[in-house]
C-alpha cells in the first residue's frame, strides 16, 4: 500500500468525528426543529381560557411582539417556568418592547387550568384553551413547555422547546426583541 | 421440527407481534384502513423519535393518529397531502422517507459515498497484492536465492 493511501482510514475517521461533533454540538439536540421558523404564525381559532365563548384568532397576536406559551397544569417544568414567566411579564424590557405573553393553555382542563393561574399568579396577556391538542398540531407542538417568539407581523422568529429560563430569556429572547426593536 | 419451532419463536418475536396501543377508529372500508396503517408507520413519533407513530403510547403520537384517520375518512385527503402536512408542521424529520432536497441530499447520499469508498479501499488493497505476487524476481535476487539455496547445510 503506498503511504499517502494509509491515512484515507485516519481521514474518514476524523470526518466521521467532525460530523459527529457538529451533530452533538448543536443546541436543542434531541428536539425537533421548528418547521415554522420564519414563516407566519398559522390562522386560528382558540375559545378564550376566561371566556369561552369569545374567540381569540391570529390577528389579536398582531401589532406587538408576543412570546406565545404552551403551558398546561399536568406539566411540572411549566411550573418553575412560571415564575420566569412572572418576572418577565413584569419586566422593564418586555414593558418597552411591548411585549405580550400569550398563554396556550394545551390539552388541560379548564377548571384546573383557571385555578392554577388564580393560585400562581397570571403573566398572560390572554390565554387561548386548546383542550384536544388540534391548536398544537398546527403549530408543531408536541409537548409542554414551548414557547414561540413572534415579531408584531405574527412571523415565527424563535421558537424553544423546554422550558424559557432565565438563560434562554438572556441569550436567545432578549437579543432579538433588541433587534427588533432597532429594525422598527 | 425443533429447527421448525425455532424459527416459529423466532417470528412470533417480531416487532409485528408486539403490542402497540389500541384505538377505536372506524373505516369507511378496508382500503382506509389499510392507508391508515401504512401512514401510521412512515410518520415518526415527534416526542418518542426512535419510534413510529403507530407504536408510540406518547399523547402526540395519539392525537397525530387521530388526525391521519379524520384526515383520510372525513376530509378524503390523499397519502401525499397527509403527509405533505405532517411534514410542514413538524418538519423533514417526522417523515421516515425523507425527501430528497439540499438540507436531506447528505443524508440519503452519504452512505452511498461511503459504500463507493470502502469498496475502492478493498480493490485496491486486493490488486495490489496480486500485483506484487506477479512480480518476478530481477537476475540479481534470483541468482542471489541460487546461491543461498545451493549452500550446503
Amino acid at each position: 500500500m503506498s503511504k499517502p493511501s494509509l491515512f484515507i482510514p485516519l481521514v474518514v475517521f476524523v470526518a466521521i468525528v467532525g460530523l459527529f461533533y457538529l451533530g452533538f454540538g448543536l443546541d436543542e439536540r434531541g428536539q425537533l426543529p421548528s418547521a415554522l421558523l420564519g414563516k407566519d404564525f398559522p390562522e386560528f381559532s382558540a375559545p378564550d381560557l376566561y371566556a369561552p365563548d369569545a374567540i381569540i384568532t391570529r390577528e389579536d397576536l398582531l401589532g406587538a411582539p408576543a412570546l406565545v406559551n404552551v403551558w398546561a397544569t399536568w406539566c411540572p417544568t411549566c411550573k418553575a417556568e412560571h415564575e420566569v414567566l412572572m418576572d418577565i411579564a413584569a419586566s422593564a424590557t418586555a414593558g418597552t418592547a411591548g411585549l405580550r405573553i400569550v398563554g396556550l393553555n394545551y390539552k388541560d382542563d379548564r377548571g384546573k387550568a383557571l385555578q392554577w393561574l388564580a393560585e400562581f399568579g397570571n403573566p398572560y396577556a390572554m390565554v387561548l384553551s386548546d383542550t384536544n391538542g388540534l391548536l398544537g398540531v398546527e403549530l408543531g407542538v408536541y409537548g409542554a413547555p414551548e414557547t414561540f417568539l413572534l415579531n408584531p407581523q405574527g412571523q415565527v422568529i424563535y421558537k424553544r422547546v423546554g422550558d424559557v429560563n432565565q438563560r434562554i430569556w438572556e441569550e436567545e429572547i432578549k437579543p432579538r426583541l433588541a433587534q427588533l426593536e432597532a429594525a422598527g | 421440527m425443533r429447527a421448525g419451532l425455532a424459527l416459529l419463536a423466532v417470528l412470533l418475536c417480531s416487532p409485528a407481534f408486539a403490542a402497540s396501543p389500541v384505538d377505536v377508529f372506524e373505516f369507511d372500508s378496508p382500503e382506509q384502513e389499510q392507508r391508515y396503517r401504512v401512514l401510521i408507520d412512515e410518520l415518526r413519533c415527534p416526542k418518542c423519535m426512535n419510534v413510529n407513530i403507530a407504536g408510540s403510547d406518547a399523547p402526540i403520537a395519539q392525537d397525530l393518529r387521530a388526525v391521519v384517520h379524520r384526515m383520510i375518512v372525513q376530509e378524503g385527503r390523499t397519502n401525499e397531502e397527509i403527509l405533505t402536512f405532517m411534514q410542514e408542521r413538524y418538519g423533514d424529520f417526522v417523515l421516515y422517507d425523507p425527501p430528497f432536497n439540499s438540507r436531506t441530499g447528505l443524508l440519503w447520499l452519504l452512505p452511498l459515498v461511503v459504500g463507493l469508498a470502502i469498496v475502492a479501499l478493498v480493490w485496491r488493497l486486493v490488486t495490489g497484492a496480486r500485483t506484487r505476487q506477479s512480480q518476478a524476481l530481477t537476475a540479481q535476487e534470483e541468482a542471489a536465492l541460487r546461491e543461498f539455496l545451493d549452500e550446503p547445510r
